[in-house]
């Protein structure tokens, strides 16, 4: 999977952004890139980067986040190491923006920089079973939105319709669709579609571009 | 029912509401229920619905008042201080005899105490919670799925009773996210004679108030108010019963400990031990039926609560402390992990400690 120097990741509220970008960290790291992962999300207090933390140091991947980030501090704040993601060009770095417009507007001081160094991915991530993004349409309404908040462009689609733990192969094949119609509304591509390490042998070959999430975190 | 969705517990509540035809929402941010305030900001002017963020809790518990006087379905969400701020105007709408929903996404406590999930406001919701003489429905979901489903059974029962019904959820099932399905039938609808819709010159106008100035006329109100109390106890207790056939230890436990405890029972049930559950769904009315047909064949009672032990105190009322009533809690934003709980049904089980 081609990969930019940078690589984004926003979407609606509870599409599954941290997960992601978590996994896609891993993977980059895997192909023996050095990554840093930088949580920029600031409409939410839980279900954050940081959760990962063991994971990612393990890893050998450098992790920018609030120093309230999982504190139960609710305060909105952003770290200020996010401009060293910006400067160090030999990193592969990844931005897990907030949901949302709201959450978007974080990215909008960076947009600048971002844009200049143009070597970027902004990755839209797509949950049909969320209540709000049901359809293309509506999922199209809120990258837009999304664009508005934070002044970057979205380049390509995550496909990453589920159901928790819950998600079936059919629930996969059936949000194929979807993001192909949300992709034919935008012109953009689907870069990848995201699946549970336990269907992922079972949907290869019926789904094309799938990428396994083996780091997964619940709460009960 | 409609497709299944993945949804936050906060907004499963949210769009419950919505499909029970509730139009009016008011509130104030306050984590962890901001979901609930974020998801009718961005649905309700897509439905023809009002969202409106009050300048305070007080004001927006204010707001739930007023339109509650009209007979509209309306709801005001919060988070535990939230909550307490909004007490003076749940008691007047108690006082009023007007329904409305109110929902407490718990989080720790007391004062500002902290944002993980907490039931350390059983008391406040079940004991009155405010000023006066009264009671309100209080429903403990357990589940992404009940945080839906009981929202519109509160939106019925308070309008059939024309009292305040209570979602008494916590952090953990505000933020938790599971499929659930949701209702796409119209919602139920109630005669409101008494709202105050304009008399159009047709009638005599209706009034709706708290204040009553003459003692006889307050009490004989009072009373009449708690026979109505005693309708809603006699026909509107919900609760669960899990494993209880053959059970000799009953764990007794509401909203997302239940969950942790059911665990635990499995893991007990395993090892050979009769141990069973009963989940109280309404909190108030309290099942006491069901507990006390428990306390004459279980050996012992056991409380999984997130609190130093609230809910316990009505289990021990419930069973005439007939058999010991043990407690096995978490505080301050911890949840009991079920190791814990299957450790104290094993203590229990092998004669335990009061």
């Amino acid at each position: 999977m081609q990969s930019k120097r940078m690589t984004l990741f926003a979407g609606h509220y509870g599409s599954g952004k941290t997960n992601i970008a978590v996994n896609y960290a891993l993977y980059l790291k895997s192909l023996g890139e050095n990554v840093v992962i930088a949580d920029l999300d600031i409409v939410n207090p839980y279900f954050r980067t940081r959760d990962s933390l063991e994971e990612l140091n393990n890893a050998g991947i450098r992790l920018i986040s609030s120093a309230f980030a999982n504190s139960n501090v609710d305060l909105p704040a952003l770290p200020q190491d996010v401009y060293s993601l910006l400067d160090k060009r030999e990193e592969k770095a990844i931005m897990d923006i907030g949901g949302d417009d709201r959450g978007a507007y974080a990215l909008g001081r960076y947009a600048d920089a971002i844009k200049e160094e143009n070597d970027y991915e902004m990755l839209f991530v797509f949950n049909k079973y969320r209540p709000l993004t049901p359809d293309a349409e509506s999922a199209y309404e809120i990258m837009q939105e999304i664009e508005a908040a934070c002044k970057v462009k979205f380049t390509a689609i995550v496909n990453n319709s589920n159901l928790g733990e819950l998600t079936t192969e059919e629930d996969v094949i059936n949000s194929v669709d979807s993001a192909e119609k949300l992709s034919e509304l935008t012109g953009l591509p689907v870069k990848m579609t995201t699946v549970t390490e336990k269907l992922v042998n079972n949907l290869n070959g019926k789904v094309e571009n799938l990428f396994p999430l083996t780091l997964q975190k619940k709460i009960i | 029912m409609g497709e299944k969705v993945l949804m936050k517990g906060n907004e499963a509540i949210a769009e419950a509401a919505i499909r029970a035809g509730c139009m009016h929402y008011f509130g104030y941010p306050i984590t962890p229920q901001t979901e609930i305030a974020a998801y009718m900001a961005k649905r309700m002017p897509k439905v023809g619905g009002v969202f409106l963020q009050a300048e305070s809790e007080i004001a927006a518990i204010n707001m739930v008042l007023g339109v509650a006087a009209t007979g509209k379905r309306v709801m005001t969400s919060s988070s535990s201080p939230g909550v307490s701020l909004k007490s003076e105007g749940i008691s007047y709408i108690a006082g009023s005899d007007v329904p409305a929903l109110i929902v407490n996404v718990q989080r720790g406590g007391p004062g500002l105490g902290g944002i993980q999930p907490s039931q350390s406001d059983y008391f406040q919701a079940v004991k009155g919670g405010s000023h006066g003489d009264f009671k309100k429905i209080v429903l403990a979901p357990a589940s992404v799925q009940e945080m839906a489903d009981l929202t519109s059974t509160a939106f019925d029962l308070a309008d059939k009773y024309r009292m305040p019904a209570m979602i008494l959820a916590d952090g953990t099932l505000g933020q938790m996210m599971e499929p659930v399905e949701l209702p796409d039938t119209a919602p139920n609808t109630f005669d409101k004679p008494w709202a105050l819709t304009g008399t159009k010159g047709e009638r005599k106008h209706n009034i709706v108030n708290s204040l009553y100035l003459k003692p006889e006329e307050l009490e004989k109100t009072n009373f009449e108010r708690y026979a109505r109390y005693k309708t809603v106890e006699e026909n509107e207790v919900l609760f669960e019963e899990y494993l209880m056939d053959d059970a000799d230890i009953c764990v007794v436990s509401f909203g997302i400990t239940a969950r942790v405890a059911k665990n635990a029972i499995v893991e007990a049930r395993a090892k050979g031990i009769k141990v069973g559950m009963i989940r109280p769904i309404t909190l108030w009315p309290f099942p006491e039926k069901v507990l006390r047909a428990a306390a004459d064949k279980c050996k012992a009672f056991l409380c999984v609560e997130m609190n130093m032990g609230q809910m316990i105190e009505d289990v021990k009322l419930a069973t005439e402390c007939k058999k010991p009533v043990y407690l096995c809690n978490r505080t301050g934003g911890m949840i009991p992990a079920p190791e814990e709980v299957l450790a104290k049904i094993e203590e229990i089980n092998e004669g335990g400690n009061k």
